[in-house]
């Protein structure tokens, strides 16, 4: 079991307190909704979508430090990226976070999002960190909302 | 009389409980978690199990194992009995005038649910108005919505002032001739107020209108008498008061319960059966179908003996002491935010700490091997009331030491140097 330091990190605790592009995106062509009905976590993800390119994206929402840092640190990592990196970091994301995939071990883009792996220690916090995923990917997908509610066993909050 | 009783109930309350020696009824209390002692601080959502309840659900599966009510042979009369006594204890242990009052269900939300069919889809029509609190469950609100919706009836809501009690100023004026039913907590899940029910009841009757009490946090914090209270409906959760789940009771009035439509409809609730039509059994088969949670009533049975068996007004009295002194304690520390301060509490307190999101706060402390509960505590319009997305909660039972709220204290210190 990780110690609490190894969840609640300073780069973490810092995109809580000072989320990045956590605003309203004045000519956004998609905007996806998240919601979490255990926690009553909410989010809205703004997308520029232009060219095959997210171009800018930004998010507003209430959540926990986790998810908050986790959507904050998800803008940062997906602007200016084109549709298919973004679903491949999407993936690798959700793949790490449900302990699928060994971010040491096995190669991936996920950077600094590594902060993130031990998250899958905390079974109930696993959606916390990828709400704001989900949500984004609706917003790739075209689709208005996106929930955690219908995920598969890897994310059912025991 | 009632001076000899008051003497009585003050030397209980002055007696000491042996809170060391209770602990050792509950063998999961002395288990670490992330290397530390638990603090089981959760009670409010399920209590703890006492060994003779654990007992006495594994000698049933061991010894007694068989379907009730149909088989003429050895087990089968075994499983009855044991069955049917514990509807007995729970009879006596809330004071119902018979044991076909009782009703076995798995919990309180089919309790509540059992009456918004039973009552609600029999006796409420179009117009028709039923009335809740601010700060109910949403079990004992979405059962209505649902109601209101298919009926055309009107929900309309007692409100709560800021302190977390419910404005009874306002009540009467809920009241009128389209009332069909009033649906109160006898004690809020996230607020820890206890409720004037017995006046409730009193002002509603006087409208002629019914009254159903959701018990889920009355019965484990409070000596419940539904003859006293007189309420038409009570309904309790063996969860939330030592027993396993899938136990809990409907209590209902006879000549309600009489009148009622049954709820869940099978085996065990029919009296005859052609395929023309169907005559229901009596009550409290009448709403039983199917094969029951035998072994969890039975536990709740055993749940109700150790009850009896210890001293509840000593016991409850220490409740109120943890929650005065984590009460104090919490109030004391900068940035942290009490939800709930009515006058009347049981041991259930809710907190904010400055702007950490209590999802935070409930892994901080599970950290530290304390169980709260981090959350809306199915009571989003209590979250709306006080402006917040959800709050920390910590829940006493009699096994709780003070020792404990210590430990909840400093990790709440904890959050506050994580989150600084
Ligand atoms: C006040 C209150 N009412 C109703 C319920 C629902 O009880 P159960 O989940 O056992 O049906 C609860 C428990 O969460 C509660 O605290």
């Amino acid at each position: 079991m990780s110690e609490l330091s190894e969840l609640y990190q300073q780069v973490i605790l810092d995109h809580n307190k000072k989320p990045r592009n956590f605003q309203k995106l004045e000519g956004a062509n998609r905007t996806s909704e998240g919601f979490n009905p255990l926690c009553g976590d909410q989010l809205t993800v703004y997308m520029l979508m232009d060219e095959g390119v997210v171009r800018d994206l930004s998010f507003v929402g209430t959540g926990c430090a986790i998810s908050k840092a986790a959507a904050s640190m998800m803008t940062q990592a997906v602007k200016g990226k084109t549709r298919e990196e973004a679903q491949v970091l999407f993936h690798e994301f959700h793949r790490m976070v449900t302990g699928e995939l060994d971010e040491e071990a096995e190669e991936n883009h996920l950077g600094r999002l590594k902060i993130f792996a031990g998250v899958r220690d905390y079974p109930a916090r696993v959606k916390c960190a990828s709400l704001a995923w989900h949500t984004m990917h609706a917003a790739l997908e075209g689709a208005e909302t996106a929930t955690t509610e219908n995920l598969g066993p890897g994310e059912v909050n025991p | 009389m009632a001076a000899a009783e008051d003497t009585i109930r003050a030397g209980a309350e002055a007696k000491a409980w042996d809170v060391e020696r209770v602990r050792e009824d509950f063998p999961v209390l002395s288990q670490t978690v992330n290397g530390k002692p638990l603090v089981y601080l959760d009670n409010a959502a399920s209590a703890q199990v006492p060994r003779i309840v654990i007992e006495r659900g594994a000698k049933y599966l061991r010894e007694e194992h068989s379907n009730i009510h149909r088989g003429v042979h050895y087990l089968s009369q075994k499983a009855t009995s044991a069955y049917e006594g514990a509807r007995e204890k729970v009879k006596r242990f809330i004071n119902a005038r018979e044991a076909r009052e009782c009703i076995f269900v798995r919990g309180v939300t089919e309790g509540i649910n059992l009456v918004m069919h039973g009552y609600g889809r029999k006796f409420v029509r179009e117009g028709d108005e039923i009335v809740v609190s601010e700060m109910e469950h949403h079990s004992n609100l979405v059962p209505w919505q649902m109601l209101c919706e298919e009926k055309g009836a009107r929900l309309r809501v007692i409100p709560m002032n800021d302190e977390g009690e419910l404005v009874l100023d306002e009540f009467d004026g809920l009241l009128n001739e389209r009332t069909k039913l009033v649906c109160v907590g006898h004690v809020s899940n996230s607020l820890g107020t206890v409720n004037p029910v017995k006046e409730i009841v009193a002002r509603a009757h006087k409208q002629g209108v019914p009254v159903l009490v959701d018990g889920a946090q009355g019965a484990p914090h409070l000596k419940v008498d539904v003859q006293d209270l007189d309420c038409d409906f009570y309904a309790i959760s063996g969860h939330k008061m030592f027993a396993p789940t899938g136990s809990g009771v409907l209590y209902g009035k006879a000549e309600w319960l009489e009148k009622m439509n049954p709820f869940i409809g099978g085996g065990s609730m029919i009296r005859t059966v052609t395929f023309e039509r169907s005559t229901y059994a009596a009550i409290p088969d009448k709403f039983e179908a199917g094969t029951p949670a035998i072994a969890s009533a039975i536990g709740l049975g055993a749940a109700i003996d150790y009850l009896n068996g210890i001293d509840r007004e000593a016991a409850h009295a220490h409740e109120r002491e943890l929650l005065a002194y984590a009460t104090e304690r919490l109030t004391s520390i900068e940035g942290v935010r009490i939800i709930g301060t009515a006058r009347e509490k049981a041991s259930v307190l809710g907190f904010v700490i400055g702007d950490v999101h209590p999802h935070d706060v409930g892994t901080i402390l599970d950290q530290e091997g304390i169980a709260i509960r981090a959350g809306h505590h199915c009571a989003q319009p209590v979250m709306q009331h006080f402006g917040v997305p959800a709050t920390a909660r910590a829940s006493f039972a009699f096994y709780n030491t003070k020792e404990e709220v210590d430990r909840l204290v400093a990790a709440v210190q904890k959050v506050i140097e994580v989150f600084a």
